[in-house]
Parts: structure tokens; C-alpha cells; sequence
């Protein structure tokens, strides 16, 4: 097969690409837990975490990362950590909820930078924590570029 | 930068005890830090709304700590158990140090 020029940008945008998420683009110090694991650790304090009990609603297939519905709802929750395993950066938000929040549930739009796990954590009123992944396939990538 | 506008749907009226939806939006572009200047290559500063507060009388009902992968205009719903007459007052924190707010009357009956 010959090179053709186009597909000779498209690589090099390719490789472009690959290095920025690669550096990771140094993120702030208030967001510093790299990978999915050291975010749940920094958010549970080490603490184990079971499977389950929490309801995690995102579309299965995302057409537009830039906005992705998400729901999240666990019954007696007092904070919910949602994060993306595959973005550049895994924190997407946390949830505290009070007591006159009537159900710890919420729902909100996120950036989804390519197909991926979403991840929600819920540290439960008695101080234990449950876990849910769901995959989001994603069409088109939310991170600009 | 854009003008910033809070929006925010709450029930003027409900009884007490009612669980209430309340939804809220803020246009805000979220710059993520990530995206480049097309022109220049340089990266655009992280600029984006990174905690929400909504409080009725003074107690906190639901609050979010936001990072860069919110979407841009970040949208938040959330439910309420109303315990009586009130103001629910709403806050977004801007990487930049200001802080928009709104409030809203809830009235019994």
C-alpha cells in the first residue's frame, strides 16, 4: 500500500494525540490521583469496597462525548464519587448529599473522551463503600483536540 | 469570556414533606485545560465551575465537587424533601475566584 498524504497527516495527528494523553498534560495538584485506583483510594480512604447497590444510568452508546447524560442513585449514600476510566484525567465529580436532600440521587452531563468504563463509588451513611462500573461506547470523543 | 447565566427550575409552591425536583444550569464554556488554541498550539488555561452549593435556610441540601470532565453549561438535578416555607440559594464557584448565585422561594399550600 502506498502513503498517501492524507492518510501521512492523519498519522501524524494520530501520534499527536497518543502523546498528549500520554504526558497526561500535568494535571493540578486538587486532582493529582493519576488512575481510577488512586482516586477511589484518596475518596474511601483505603476502606474495601463492595459491588453493587448503587443505580448508575448512562447510555450504552454515547454519540456525542461532549455531553453524556449520567444518573447515579444510592439509597442512603451520603456522597457519591463518579470518575472515568479512560479521560485524561479520571475525576468527573462528587456528589455530597444532605438531609433534606430527599434521595441520594443525582444526575448531570459529562465529557467522555472515548469509549470506557464510568465508575461510581458511594460511601454509604454507615461509613461503608459500594462500587458499580458501567462501559460507555462513545462515537465521538469529548476532549477537544 | 461568555456572559455566565444561572438557571435554575424549582417549584414555587409545595407542600410540606413533598419531595421536590429541582434542576439547575449555568451557562459556562468549562474550559477543560486540554484543548488547544487552533491557531497558536498553546493550551487554554483550565477555566470551569468547580463546586456547586445549594442550600435551603442555610442548610446544605446538595453539593458538587466538579472537575474539568463536567460538560460545558454543567447541568445538575437533584431531589429535595421540603420542610417548610423557605429560600433555596444556589451557588457555582468559578476557578477564577467568583461565585454566581441564585435564589428561589419555595411557599407552602
Amino acid at each position: 500500500m502506498t502513503m498517501t498524504r492524507r492518510d501521512f497527516t492523519r498519522l501524524g495527528l494520530g501520534a499527536a494525540a497518543v502523546a498528549a494523553t500520554g504526558l497526561g498534560l500535568a494535571p493540578r495538584p486538587a486532582e493529582a490521583a493519576g488512575t481510577v485506583e488512586e482516586a477511589i483510594a484518596a475518596f474511601t480512604g483505603g476502606a474495601e469496597t463492595t459491588e453493587g447497590g448503587i443505580d448508575l444510568g448512562a447510555p450504552e452508546i454515547a454519540e456525542n462525548g461532549n455531553t453524556v447524560p449520567i444518573e447515579v442513585a444510592a439509597e442512603g449514600a451520603a456522597a457519591i464519587m463518579l470518575l472515568a476510566s479512560g479521560n485524561p484525567s479520571p475525576g468527573v465529580a462528587t456528589f455530597r448529599f444532605g438531609k433534606l436532600a430527599a434521595a441520594s440521587a443525582a444526575s448531570t452531563r459529562i465529557r467522555l473522551a472515548q469509549t470506557q468504563d464510568i465508575v461510581a463509588v458511594a460511601e454509604m451513611k454507615d461509613g461503608s463503600f459500594r462500587k458499580v462500573s458501567r462501559t460507555v461506547k462513545v462515537t465521538i470523543g469529548g476532549c477537544g483536540g | 469570556m461568555a456572559k455566565v447565566k444561572p438557571r435554575v427550575k424549582v417549584p414555587r409552591k409545595a407542600e410540606v414533606g413533598e419531595v421536590i425536583t429541582i434542576k439547575t444550569l449555568i451557562s459556562h464554556p468549562m474550559e477543560s485545560g486540554q484543548r488547544k488554541d487552533k491557531k497558536t498550539g498553546e493550551l487554554i488555561p483550565r477555566q470551569i465551575i468547580n463546586r456547586f452549593v445549594a442550600s435551603f435556610e442555610g442548610e446544605t441540601v446538595f453539593e458538587a465537587a466538579v472537575e474539568p470532565a463536567v460538560s460545558a453549561n454543567p447541568y445538575f438535578s437533584f431531589d429535595m424533601t421540603v420542610p417548610g416555607p423557605g429560600t433555596l440559594a444556589f451557588e457555582w464557584h468559578d476557578d477564577d475566584g467568583s461565585v454566581y448565585a441564585q435564589e428561589k422561594k419555595i411557599k407552602i399550600g
